[in-house]
Formats: structure tokens, C-alpha cells, sequence
């Protein structure tokens, strides 16, 4: 059973401390959703584990199956089983979406075995038509450009594919929910539903509570100011829901003190 | 201008020398009392040579030569016989293999020193189609030749123009007669392994009207890490009334190799003309190549691919020319850089008085992998009707971190990652290419120059 573990992670974005301690653990086989105003540094721990370049860890650790993930490439950190989904998923024009996932699964077959040939294609085919089904993507969507002049529910829809292509072990979705109308949040909520299970730990990254009414998720923490303030089961969302975020900005004044 | 400092002065002769080719009249080729030269080619290489003498060699002063400086090219060193190992002398088998369908019509090979290998179908001779090599041709159709030759790129075009008239011995010369639509396509192969060789080749091909062909021709020499050599080259189209060529030209010179080329193609009234184009090779390349659409409803389309790094420098001169309305013209020119390598594209679409009711474009896209890598884009227009419709696009562009980062969160290795998105980069040009082949070859060069 591997786990994700940060311990007092601080991150800089253009020499401003943007995590200031944050501490978290996420289980295979546990969903947990990390919720916050915007600009609280949700996003910024996504790409931070992740390995953007852009973020500079100054203090604390990241620590994925013995190794402390940080001192890694982000290949590497996807090798050991680590996804992220885009919340702003980038286009990448002439590459069809299936000749971009058989690169990333054969990139994986070939750090498992050197000698790898690459996935045979029918098996691959028979797989992503598999999949695309249960996201109701029309097959034609394969051979479309990543990304590229996709809708804002098929981008989403995108990165659920290719989580469900890939198989991590640990999944961050960086505000899945945003930008979609609630049929789209229903088939991408649906689609993780369908991944969820004892194998895949997921930290669903949302500020607000809807996206929790579909993923219903076994932790709730809350973020304010690059730290996490509060931690408990699905009933805090709610809670959050109906008494916003005010209660807990004088707990975090508290804490800074 | 005078200019009053001396040591510069001084400077520039000593490279004008280095630069100064070592050839002579004596060295013509077929100019030998004993030798029976078609009267009308030994003319035509006399005037190539005296416009070789008075033209001067190019220089960055020179509106077309201004990002192409020619003063590297040690001409001095250069030799028209080279000694080639015997080993070196057969083209690399990938070279050989069909870019265009599944087999050839017909091969012509030509290497240096060597007599060409020519395979072509014995009906075609009888239909009257002529697929042969140079000096061939002068002796089996002179008149063709006395008739065709010169006409569509002049010697006075230009000092390496000039030398290719006076040199050129090797070359392919095609005719296709009237009405004969040939479905397998032609495949000519130049080979040029030499250290210090000047080549000097031909390429006519004439295609009468409503007649079709595909032509695939390819000029290429192995890397020779010892001095420079040389190339200049002439490229002559006719496409006739009605007719269709596809002509695919793929430049894969050796890394020592300064490539000079003036290429023009004709095209008469509904003729249809499909120019792709690969370049991937040589040091240094200048190449002119122009499409002249001279009858009414001619279409021209050409789709260039090139990929340079180390120190190599590419400089592709373009130009589309609308001489009769309804025409049509379409170029999209694509490169990738890497290294400290640096290419040219320069492109002009011209229409001519009267021309109305003509449609032109053109589009060059370049991607640098390198900081240090550098590519100049410019287009042009010159529109002398008023009914037309020209669009021009040039951009530069390097690879976005973004896309990079996207691709390494899903577990693809960086070059990995840096060749899919070239690879996406070039597929506007892949689906210009019908031919699998081909586009085989291009995604070689991508893996091969990523390394």
C-alpha cells in the first residue's frame, strides 16, 4: 500500500512564499479533497508535486514508495505512479490523442523493462475504445488533436481518460470541476467513480462543494494561506457549504500567531 | 565605395582567393577536339562559362544573399575528380527504396566516376517516354535536348546558375509525351561521396499536356569530416496543358557539402503542379526555387520540410509567380532548428498585370529547439492586379515549457516529449504529403536530428 506523504512543504513562485507548512498524507484507496479559496495555494501544491519547474520547494519533503519524490523529474514522479489532472490542460497541436497516450504507456513499459517493444496496437486499441466508452467519448476523439480546440468539458473528460489509461496510484485533480455545466461534472464525477477502489488514492482539489456531491470523498481538508487549517470527514464540506470560509480565517490568524 | 583602410583591404583579398573556384576552360566538360558535343551544348557551356567569369560571387550585399555569406567556402580547395574508396561508391540502401507507392517504374542512379544504372520499362520506351541520364540524352535526343534545355532557368540567373551550365555532366532528363498518364512513379538517386569534389548536376523534366507523372529525385552524399564540397545544381519543370506532376525532391547532403541550387518550375493553362520538398542536409544551402504559373487556372502547391542543426545554415528563396489570371499558388514552408544552426526563408508572391482573379499563398512556420539556433522568415508580396487574393503567414516560435511540462506529468521522457511536439509541429506539412514513404523519412530526420 504505497502513500503519498508531505511533511512542512514551503514553495516559492517568484520568490513569494506561497506554501507556508504544509502537511498532508494520501493513502491508496482513500479520497481525499483538499478545498480553499482561490488563491490559497492549491494549485501551487498540484504543481508542486508534480515537479513544475516554475515552484521552488525551499523547506520540507515529499515522500512517494521510499523516495522523497522532490529530487525527481516529473517523467520520474508519473514512472513511480503520480498523476495530475490538469485544471488548465494544455494543447499540443498535430499529436492525436491516441499516439500521445501510447507514447506515455510505452514510455512506463520501457522504465519497467528496457527491452519493451511497446504496447501492441490492437491491445491498445481494444483498451482505449474500452475506456472511452465508459467516459461516452465518441471514438473518433482518439484521433483528434490533444487538447487541441477541445471544449472545456472534453478537456476534462480528456485528463479523466488518460488517468484512466495510465493507472496511477495516486491522482491529483487540479479543480476538475470548474468551467463545467453539471451534465459534463456528472460524467467526469462518474468516470473517477469508476476508478475509484483499493489501488487509487485521490486528492480532488475544488473550492467549492458540488464536485463532492458526486465524488464523495473520505477526508476534507481545508486550505488558507499556503497552509492546511482544518481537517475532517465529508461532513466538513458541508459544513463549509453553508458557513463559508470566515470561521477559519481567524484560525489561521490564530495559527500564524 | 573606397575604403581607406588598408589591412581591410588586404583582408578581403586573401579571402577572395581562398574563394576563387581553381577551374579553368580547359576543364569543360566534352569541349575536346575528339569529343562530338552537340553543337548547341558546347554554346551553351561556353556562355555558362563566360557569365561564370563575369558574375560576380555573391555577397552579403546582395538583397538575396544578405543572411548567406559565402565567404566560409573554400572554392580554391575544390577538385572535379575526386578519388572515392570503392566502398563509398554505392548509395545507402534506404536511399534506393521507393518513397512513393510500393515499387518503382523506373531508377536512374548516378555516382561519381560511374557509369548511371538505369531501370526503366521497355513498353514506356516505345510510348515514347524518355527517362535517361544526361549524357545519354545528348545522344540519344539531342533535338529534345537542343530544344528544352535552358530554357526555364537562364545561366544568367546568377553566378552558381552559370557554373551549373558549364559543369554539369550528370543529370536526369525526363519526357513524358502528350496524353500518357504514367501511375508508378520515377525515381532518380544522386550519390556523391568525394572529399573536396565539386558536383555538378541537371534535373529536366518535361512533362507534355495532359500528360501525368510522379517523380521522386533525391541528391545526397555521405558526412565527410575532411574539407568542403560542392554542388550547384539546375532544376527545369515544364508542366504542360492539363497536366499533373508530383515531384518529390529531398536534399540530404553530407555535412561538408555547400549546396548551391536554381530551380524553376513552368506550369501552362490547368496544368497542376505538387512540389514537395526535403531538405535536411549540407552545410550550407542556397536554393532559388520558383513556380511560374504562366496559362490560365495553373495551380502551384508546394510543402517544405527542413531540419537543420549543428552549424549548418539553410536559406530557401521562394518565390510564386502569377503570370495569367485564375492561377492558383499554395506554399507552406515548416523547419525546426536545433544547435546553433540557422535557416532562411524568403518568399515572394508576384502577380503580374492583369493577373486577376489569381489566389496565392503563403505560410513559413519555424520552431528553434535552441537558443542559439536562428531563423529568419520573410515574406513578400508584389501584387500588380487588383482582383486577387494573396494571405501571407511567417512565424518563430520555440518549444512552450507548458506543453513540455504537460507531457512529462504523463511519464514521457524529455526528448521523448520534445520529439512528439516536433512531430506535431510538422503535421500540417505530413498531411500535405500523401506519400507514407515520405513521411517515414521526415519522422527519420525528427528522430535522427533530436538524437
Amino acid at each position: 500500500m504505497s502513500e503519498l506523504q508531505i511533511v512542512d512543504l514551503h514553495v516559492n513562485v517568484n520568490d513569494r512564499e506561497i506554501l507556508k507548512g504544509v502537511n498532508l498524507t494520501v493513502r491508496q484507496g482513500e479520497v481525499h479533497a483538499l478545498m480553499g479559496p482561490n488563491g490559497t495555494g492549491k494549485s501551487t501544491l498540484a504543481y508542486t508535486l508534480m515537479g513544475h519547474p516554475n515552484y521552488e520547494v525551499t523547506q520540507g519533503e515529499v515522500w512517494f514508495k521510499g523516495q522523497n519524490i522532490l529530487e525527481l523529474e516529473a517523467d520520474q514522479r508519473a514512472h513511480l505512479g503520480l498523476f495530475l489532472a490538469f485544471q488548465y490542460p494544455v494543447a499540443i497541436p498535430g499529436v492525436s490523442v491516441a499516439n500521445f497516450l501510447r507514447a506515455a504507456i510505452n514510455a512506463r513499459r520501457k522504465i519497467e523493462n528496457p527491452e519493451d517493444k511497446g504496447i501492441p496496437i490492437p491491445e491498445f486499441r481494444k483498451q482505449l475504445k474500452k475506456v472511452m466508452d465508459s467516459l461516452r467519448m465518441d471514438h473518433t476523439f482518439a484521433s483528434r488533436y490533444l487538447n487541441d480546440g477541445f471544449s472545456g468539458g472534453e478537456k476534462k473528460r480528456a485528463e479523466v481518460l488518460q488517468m484512466a489509461m495510465l493507472r496511477p496510484e495516486i491522482a491529483i485533480m487540479d479543480e476538475t470541476d470548474s468551467g463545467l455545466d453539471i451534465d459534463a461534472l456528472r460524467i467526469v464525477a462518474e468516470g473517477v467513480n469508476t476508478l475509484r477502489g483499493p489501488d487509487l488514492g485521490v486528492l480532488v482539489i475544488t473550492h467549492y462543494q458540488r464536485i463532492l456531491n458526486y465524488i464523495k470523498p473520505d477526508f476534507v481538508h481545508i486550505m488558507l494561506d499556503g497552509r492546511i487549517v482544518e481537517s475532517g470527514g465529508a461532513d466538513l464540506a458541508l459544513h463549509l457549504e453553508e458557513h463559508g470560509y470566515d470561521w477559519l480565517k481567524n484560525k489561521a490568524e490564530v495559527m500564524v500567531r | 565605395m573606397a575604403t581607406p583602410v588598408i589591412v581591410t583591404k588586404k583582408r578581403r583579398e586573401a579571402e577572395v582567393d581562398l574563394n576563387r573556384f581553381p577551374f579553368t576552360e580547359n576543364d569543360l566538360p566534352g569541349l575536346g577536339r575528339q569529343e562530338n558535343l552537340p553543337e548547341f551544348l558546347r554554346e551553351y557551356r561556353l556562355r555558362g562559362w563566360n557569365l561564370f567569369q563575369t558574375i560576380p560571387m555573391p555577397s552579403t550585399n546582395d538583397e538575396a544573399w544578405r543572411r548567406t555569406d559565402l565567404r566560409g567556402l573554400r572554392a580554391s580547395e575544390l577538385t572535379l575528380r575526386a578519388e572515392v574508396p570503392k566502398r563509398g561508391l554505392r548509395p545507402p540502401r534506404n536511399l534506393l527504396k521507393p518513397l512513393v507507392g510500393k515499387r518503382h517504374g523506373g531508377q536512374i542512379i548516378l555516382v561519381p566516376t560511374q557509369n548511371p544504372t538505369i531501370a526503366v520499362n521497355e513498353e514506356w520506351r516505345q510510348q515514347g517516354i524518355v527517362f535517361t541520364d544526361f549524357r545519354t540524352a545528348q545522344v540519344q535526343h539531342p533535338d529534345f535536348l537542343a530544344n528544352s534545355i535552358g530554357q526555364i532557368v537562364r545561366p544568367e540567373e546568377g553566378k552558381f546558375a552559370a557554373l551549373a551550365t558549364a559543369f554539369a555532366e550528370d543529370g536526369v532528363i525526363v519526357y513524358i509525351p502528350r496524353g500518357v498518364r504514367l501511375k508508378e512513379p520515377l525515381h532518380s538517386v544522386v550519390w556523391s561521396p568525394g572529399i573536396r569534389l565539386a558536383r555538378f548536376t541537371r534535373l529536366l523534366v518535361w512533362v507534355d499536356d495532359d500528360a501525368e507523372l510522379t517523380l521522386v529525385h533525391e541528391v545526397a552524399s555521405p558526412n565527410q569530416s575532411e574539407g568542403q564540397s560542392f554542388h550547384a545544381g539546375i532544376v527545369e519543370i515544364h508542366v504542360g496543358k492539363g497536366a499533373h506532376l508530383t515531384f518529390v525532391e529531398m536534399q540530404s547532403w553530407g555535412n561538408d557539402v555547400w549546396n548551391f541550387t536554381h530551380e524553376r518550375a513552368r506550369v501552362e493553362r490547368d496544368g497542376t503542379l505538387d512540389w514537395i520538398f526535403g531538405s535536411v542536409g549540407s552545410q550550407l544551402t542556397k536554393t532559388f526555387m520558383e513556380i511560374d504559373l504562366v496559362g490560365e487556372g495553373a495551380t502551384g502547391k508546394m510543402s517544405g520540410f527542413y531540419f537543420t542543426n549543428g552549424n549548418q545554415h539553410l536559406d530557401h528563396d521562394t518565390q510564386q509567380n502569377h503570370f495569367a489570371p485564375h492561377t492558383t499558388s499554395d506554399l507552406l514552408f515548416k523547419g525546426a532548428l536545433q544547435d546553433r544552426s540557422r535557416s532562411v526563408w524568403q518568399g515572394m508572391i508576384y502577380v503580374a498585370p492583369g493577373a486577376q482573379k489569381t489566389d496565392g499563398y503563403q505560410a513559413n512556420r519555424n520552431l528553434t529547439l535552441s537558443p542559439q539556433a536562428r531563423a529568419d522568415s520573410i515574406p513578400g508580396l508584389e501584387i500588380m492586379a487588383d482582383d486577387v487574393r494573396c494571405t501571407h503567414g511567417a512565424t518563430v516560435g520555440k518549444i512552450d515549457e507548458e506543453q513540455l511540462f504537460y507531457l512529462l506529468s504523463r511519464g514521457i521522457p524529455r526528448n521523448e516529449a520534445i520529439r512528439l511536439i516536433v512531430e506535431g509541429f510538422f503535421e500540417p506539412i505530413m498531411e500535405r504529403v500523401p506519400y507514407g514513404g515520405v513521411r517515414q523519412r521526415f519522422r527519420t530526420a525528427i528522430k535522427q536530428k533530436i538524437g
